[in-house]
């Protein structure tokens, strides 16, 4: 072990001590959402929105103590990648939420912020099997591609919701839940640029990705499984957004094709790092 | 009895009656200014709208049976017979007259529950008596916090925001396909009025372009003149049907508007973008198999009415909230009437002098080592006959509760002046 034993028992301690208020914050956030959703009270909205923000706040010291204490970015275990893609996963929701300025989609989101978070807490905070890699071309390697799936993933419950919503539309079915909802070119707007978001990262990151690979391998293209179904996910992803902007995939056809698509990033995020990958694990 | 309260509404007396006791703001001030000076109330309002007439007021403290008074003369005013009236009026006294107010500022007793004209209604009364000088303390405080009831009612609860109206159920229901209406357009069939009432609330939601189109040319001009839109020749429909977002159709006649075709092919010229139409028409002007068209969203008049229908319940659900609402500020308002009498101020401003004397005799005459006990008891009677006579007996004067009741305005400037703490409702 290269680590300083004393050193990692306060850092591992103090992870917990953000990671703990996070998960408070997040779930306190995450009920002001509900209550908004059904109450559509301003001043509610912007607290829930502001103790989101404070999550994140906090839950990016737990990060920032892990990664002192790894010197790396937290990916090599469970705790790290589950704790950084939910990490993502709220910082794009919130940019989202900025940026279209939209709370409904709060509520549903943030449960799965919430779980990745609390997952996390009891994932073993694993030391590393082998030195981490370093430096900030890989660092930003990593968290680009997990902040692509973190966009991924939320284009994917948007476009559930919008499956959902337009079935009600479509069917007359409209109860109580129908008229919370943010309507149905918001939703599609919303998981658009979602998608771009994740395009970009993913974009970035898997270049990033081959320059690292060239210099630790001397070649840039490895034939590694995860080189491949990334591709083919920023390829799915791409079609994606070239057909909807043609006349056939629009709405409901689009979040079909976004829904499916997820298939493939959890199919990249489980399979293909447990067994199928040499070099990647946890992202 | 300190408010008295008379009148009718649509639920107790008919259209024949509610149509003969409607106020004009000229007879309510009128009305007002003949119930001060034949002396049967020192406070009034009259409250009039289309659905209720009632009169609140404050009656002198001499009076009694006030509220036949005011019976009478409601009868009078408005020319009927003494007992013509009986059986439509109801009348109110004290806490129920001031819970009924807030019931009726907070939508609760309107025809259609939760309307929130009412609130632009009751404002309005107030404002005419007010510029009069016919109500008092008592009933500025009484309409003030009705207004606030209504306020609240509207925003805590949702008693008045789903749509009671086939025409904005329907407009509602865009907004859920497209978000916000600006930047949309709307093509409107037929100069139904409830088409018209669609178009109104589109507009009002900023909507870009209205298309009008009419089989007959010059009532669709008028129309197309009427909301503010651009007339389409009746020809030209199909063609134009790639433009709009929201069609809203009303043409009688057995013939469907346009077919499966026609809408496929224009759903084909907008990339497939989202078409939600509202077919007000009976019969139907729009074929049920469009609505089985990708991104299609149709909508008929029965569909419409019963999501207005759902409306009204969950409106109805949200009763008790707004209830509950009420109580609490009737409890407030009372808890204010209570501390403007004169015996509840008097009391406490005893309390609060007693406190200071003993504080001041304490902090001044201890120190004083020269004073014999009998020489500090001499000066504790005579401060506390001095404070008697300074402020204590002017105020025993004006223990009659009713009759210091007029000079409210007094009583919380007494308030004020001792800095003794009140309600405020």
């Amino acid at each position: 072990m290269r680590l300083p034993a004393d050193g990692a028992l306060t850092a591992d301690l103090m992870t917990t001590h953000f990671g703990t208020g996070a998960l408070g914050l997040y779930a306190i956030s995450l009920s002001l959402y509900v209550w908004y959703l059904y109450f559509k009270k301003r001043l509610i909205g912007r607290a829930a929105t502001l103790f989101l923000a404070g999550g994140i706040v906090l839950q990016y010291f737990a990060l920032l103590e892990r990664s002192r204490w790894l010197q790396s970015v937290p990916y090599e275990d469970l705790y790290g990648s589950m704790s950084l893609f939910g990490w993502l996963l709220a910082v794009t929701y919130l940019g989202l939420e900025i940026f279209h300025r939209h709370r409904s989609v709060g509520p549903f989101v943030l449960p799965f912020v919430l779980l990745l978070s609390l997952l996390a807490s009891f994932a073993p905070a694993a030391a590393p099997a082998f030195p981490p890699a370093h430096g900030p071309l890989f660092a930003l390697h990593v968290t680009l591609n997990i902040l692509a799936y973190a966009a991924f993933a939320l284009s994917f419950v948007l476009s559930v919701i919008y499956l959902l919503q337009n079935r009600l539309l479509r069917h007359h079915r409209l109860g109580t839940m129908f008229w919370q909802l943010p309507a149905l070119e918001v939703l599609e707007r919303m998981s658009r640029s979602s998608v771009i978001v994740g395009m970009v990262s993913l974009g970035v990151g898997m270049v990033l990705g081959f320059v690292w690979a060239s210099r630790i391998r001397g070649q840039f293209w490895n034939a590694d499984a995860k080189e491949i179904v990334t591709l083919v996910i920023f390829a799915a992803y791409a079609s994606y957004v070239w057909l909807g902007r043609t006349s056939a995939w629009r709405g409901a056809r689009a979040s079909r094709l976004c829904v499916l698509n997820f298939i493939f990033v959890i199919f990249s995020y489980t399979v293909v790092n447990l067994f199928l990958s040499r070099y990647h694990r946890y992202f | 009895m300190e408010i008295v309260l008379v009148g009718l509404n649509h639920r107790t007396a008919t259209v024949e009656i509610r149509e003969r006791v409607v106020f004009s703001p000229e007879q309510a001030r009128r009305a007002a200014g003949e119930l001060r000076s034949r002396g049967i109330l020192e406070e009034i309002l009259v409250l009039s709208t289309c659905n209720r007439s009632e009169l609140y007021g404050v009656p002198p403290e001499s009076a009694s049976d006030s509220a036949a008074a005011v019976e009478s003369f409601l009868a009078s005013f408005h020319q009927f017979a003494p007992a013509e009236l009986n059986g439509s009026l109801y009348r109110h006294g004290d806490r129920d007259a001031v819970r009924h107010l807030f019931r009726v500022t907070a939508g609760l007793d309107s025809m259609m529950l939760g309307e929130a004209e009412i609130l632009g209604q009751v404002r309005e009364a107030y404002r005419v008596a007010l510029e009069q000088g016919a109500t008092g303390p008592v009933l500025n405080r009484m309409f003030q916090a009705a207004l606030e009831v209504g306020k609240r009612v509207r925003a805590e609860t949702e008693i008045g925001t789903r749509a009671m109206s086939v025409a904005f159920a329907g407009v509602k229901l865009a907004e859920s396909i497209f978000g916000k209406l600006r930047g949309h357009k709307a093509l409107i069939l037929g100069a139904g009025a409830m088409g018209e009432q669609a178009v109104e609330h589109m507009r009002d939601r900023g909507i870009e372009r209205i298309l009008v189109a009419n089989r007959s040319r010059e009532r669709g001009e008028e129309l197309a003149k009427r909301v503010g839109g651009e007339l389409v020749p009746w020809e030209g429909v199909a063609a134009a049907l790639r433009l709009p977002d929201i069609i809203v159709s009303s043409i009688g006649g057995a013939d469907p508007v346009f077919t499966r075709p026609t809408v496929e092919r224009a759903m084909a010229e907008r990339s497939n973008r989202a078409l939600f139409i509202i077919d007000l028409g009976v019969p139907r002007n729009v074929p049920a198999e469009i609505g089985d068209l990708y991104s299609v969203y149709l909508y008929n008049i029965d569909d419409l009415t019963e999501i207005v229908e759902q409306n009204k319940k969950a409106r109805e659900n949200e009763i008790p909230r707004a209830e509950a609402l009420i109580e609490e500020h009737v409890a407030k308002f009372e808890a204010w009437q209570g501390s403007m009498e004169a015996t509840s101020l008097l009391n406490e401003l005893q309390t609060k002098l007693k406190r200071e004397r003993e504080a001041f005799l304490r902090d001044r005459l201890e120190p004083m080592q020269h004073l014999s006990s009998a020489d500090r008891e001499q000066m504790a009677r005579l401060m506390e006959e001095l404070l008697d006579r300074v402020v204590i007996e002017p105020a025993e004067r004006l223990r009659s509760r009713r009759e210091f009741r007029r000079k409210l305005a007094a009583v919380e400037a007494l308030r004020e002046l001792f800095g003794l703490d009140r309600e405020k409702p």
